[in-house]
């Protein structure tokens, strides 16, 4: 399935101090991170950066803090300039933009989620959600319907004229959510949206991205530094470290295929029997026993242990096309499992 | 002089230079200067009469209905009132207006000045490192060194009384606006920007808001710097409570002193008590809690 490209990044470099192009030139010289800021007293914060987001998928960018993935969400919507290099949105550079076109292009293509919700904490819930909306000099009746949509299809119907700070963490973050699908941008940045939230409520609030996302389509870019919610989110997840890309690829490459020992490690902890699918290790060559139970390709390892527990020799895999596609058993389980 | 720091330059000749100087510009500029705080003029004797002029009942709703604007709670509206009326039976209740009228005019002034020079020093570091040591001057120098050139210039009267109250009224308003400014959540900025918001929406749909019970502190500051002016302000015509106060001193009527006096004491408290309200209000809404 190939979809068309949405995001290009091209070789975005940023460097922060008093002349960051004359550093760049020295780290394109060959000079590292650590000796670039002992000795010209400048940080390094993202060098080379070359991606490619599809239309209508998850991207997610993945790293521990100091990164640069919150230096990198940034020049998305060029809340930070790049140094060198260029960002194009359907094959527009919009590094080209002027203030005017720079701002338009903020209120209507591309919407933000932050992660301790930025909202303001003196409007009401409509008011936040109604925000981009009205920046943009939409009239207030039309802003309002339009919010309201948005605040029920978050779940927050009722609670239009509350106040922030009258909301748990997990109902704040819902309006910021909502503040961002309002303004109907085709691109979502989410700075690791869910970060400051209880687990139960995180994980609530990821199905329920998931569930919207497959309503909306937009293609989301977001931020995370735990990987489990990278490879629950993300179509796509590029790991960076210290301002690189380490690896991008699905989750499933990285884990069956770690570039490098930094993304090794990274993925060891990681529970894969919530991540592989059983389509990938169901074994062709074996046909299942007549009135062995079914399970779908798509399905994650896990969603096969139950049946296994009950005593089952072998499951039969059925792929996306309708045919039975193989057999797993729970040894073909047990060594994708092992390979840890 | 035979003692003390040895005289390197001629500091009397510099003195009568700037003498001259100022003289100068007295001669060339006073009418023009005058011409055009004009307008100005006629917008405090026009509050002073319209205060004096209206019977004293609306006065006090009016002060009643802007406390309420200002608290929409009742016990501060009851307050105002009451302090009112006591200025009233005090028997200065025209002096009182004079001095509101001043204090209101140099408040609204400060406001209109330092509001928009505070917003330039919270986004400018340079434009604030010019500003701080001129603040802190306007601050320590002592009120007499302006008072009298102000004097020459207009001659005495309630415009130097007013620019003099300005002058030293002015600094907490400025200062609190810069402080409030800088100490928004620099996310909720990054939000606003990130929705499109141009500087001036960015300005008045998050920077002014969030900032606000900041500024009100400065304005109550402000307005209660300005009221401690019009004694000294009195003593170049500015009439009102300060003179009565100048007066009972001149004339030792400890009573009169006395009274003015109190009367002063019950504006500051009547004018605290409004702003410390709408603060109070505009926190409360920064900061809901769930019930």
């Amino acid at each position: 399935m190939m979809r068309p490209v949405k995001i290009r990044v091209e070789s975005v470099s940023k460097v922060f101090g008093r002349d960051p192009k004359g550093a760049l030139a020295k780290v394109n010289a060959g000079m590292d991170k650590a000796s670039l800021l002992q000795e010209t007293e400048h940080v390094l914060g993202l060098h080379q950066i070359n991606l490619e987001i599809a239309a209508g998928e998850t991207f997610v960018i993945m790293g521990l803090s100091g990164s640069g993935k919150s230096t990198l969400i940034r020049h998305f919507n060029r809340l930070i300039e790049p140094t060198g290099g260029r960002i194009l949105y359907d094959g527009e550079d919009i590094l080209g933009y002027d203030e005017t076109r720079l701002r338009g292009f903020r209120r209507r293509k591309v919407a933000m989620v932050f992660q301790r919700f930025a909202l303001l904490p003196h409007r009401t819930v409509i008011e936040n959600v109604m925000y981009g909306l009205v920046l943009d000099g939409i009239a207030k009746a039309a802003a309002q319907e339009r919010a309201e949509a948005q605040i029920a299809l978050v779940g927050l119907s009722g609670f239009e004229s509350s106040y922030p700070a009258q909301l748990s963490g997990g109902m704040q973050q819902r309006v910021g959510l909502a503040r961002a699908l309002a303004t109907d941008a085709e691109v979502l940045l989410m700075d690791e949206a869910f970060s400051a939230l209880d687990p139960l409520i995180r994980h609530d609030m990821q199905m329920q991205l998931k569930e919207l996302q497959g309503r909306l389509g937009k293609t989301i870019v977001f931020i995370t530094h735990d990987l489990d919610e990278a490879l629950l989110l993300g179509d796509h997840i590029v790991i960076l470290k210290d301002g690189t890309v380490r690896q991008v690829g699905t989750g499933a490459d990285i884990l069956r295929a770690p570039a490098d020992d930094y993304v090794a490690r990274f993925v060891r902890d990681v529970n894969r029997a919530r991540i592989l699918l059983c389509g990938a290790f169901a074994d062709a060559g074996l046909i299942p026993a007549p009135g062995a139970p079914e399970i779908a390709a798509e399905a994650t390892l896990e969603a096969a242990f139950g049946a296994f527990a009950d005593g089952v020799e072998s499951i039969a895999v059925r792929g996306a096309d309708g045919q039975i596609a193989g057999a797993l058993t729970p040894r073909k389980v047990m060594e994708a499992l092992a390979r840890a | 002089m035979t003692s003390g720091f040895p005289e390197i330059w001629d500091t009397r000749a510099f003195g009568r230079a700037l003498d001259s100087a100022f003289n100068g510009i007295v001669a060339e500029w006073g009418e023009t200067l005058e011409l055009i705080f004009l307008p100005v003029l006629r917008f405090i004797s026009g509050l002073e009469h319209g205060l004096q002029f209206l019977p004293w009942w609306v006065v006090v709703m009016v002060f009643c209905l802007a406390t309420w604007a200002a608290a929409r709670r009742w016990q501060p509206v009851v307050a105002v009132a009451v302090l009112l009326i006591l200025l009233g039976l005090l028997g200065i209740w025209n002096e009182a207006m004079a001095t509101v009228a001043l204090m209101l005019a140099a408040t609204i002034l400060s406001v209109l000045i330092g509001l928009p020079t505070g917003i330039a020093m919270a986004r400018s570091d340079r434009f604030r490192r010019g500003m701080l040591p001129v603040l802190d001057i306007m601050q320590t120098m002592p009120i007499f060194v302006y008072l009298i050139p102000f004097v020459m210039l207009f001659g005495p009267g309630k415009i130097p009384a007013l620019l003099a109250t300005i002058v030293f009224a002015i600094p907490p308003v400025i200062r609190l606006t810069d402080l409030g400014v800088r100490q928004v959540d620099p996310e909720i900025v990054e939000a606003s920007r990130a929705f499109g918001a141009s500087s001036r929406q960015q300005l008045w749909t998050v920077e002014v808001p969030l900032a606000m019970p900041t500024i009100m502190a400065g304005v109550n500051q402000t307005t209660m710097m300005a009221l401690s002016m019009v004694v000294i302000a009195s003593m170049i015509g500015a009439g009102g409570l300060g003179y009565q106060v100048l007066q009972g001193i001149q004339r030792l009527e400890v009573s009169r002193g006395l009274i003015a006096g109190l009367g002063i004491v019950l504006l500051a408290i009547i004018f605290d008590r409004m702003a410390q309200s709408y603060g109070r209000r505009v926190q409360a809404n920064l900061h809901r809690e769930a019930k």
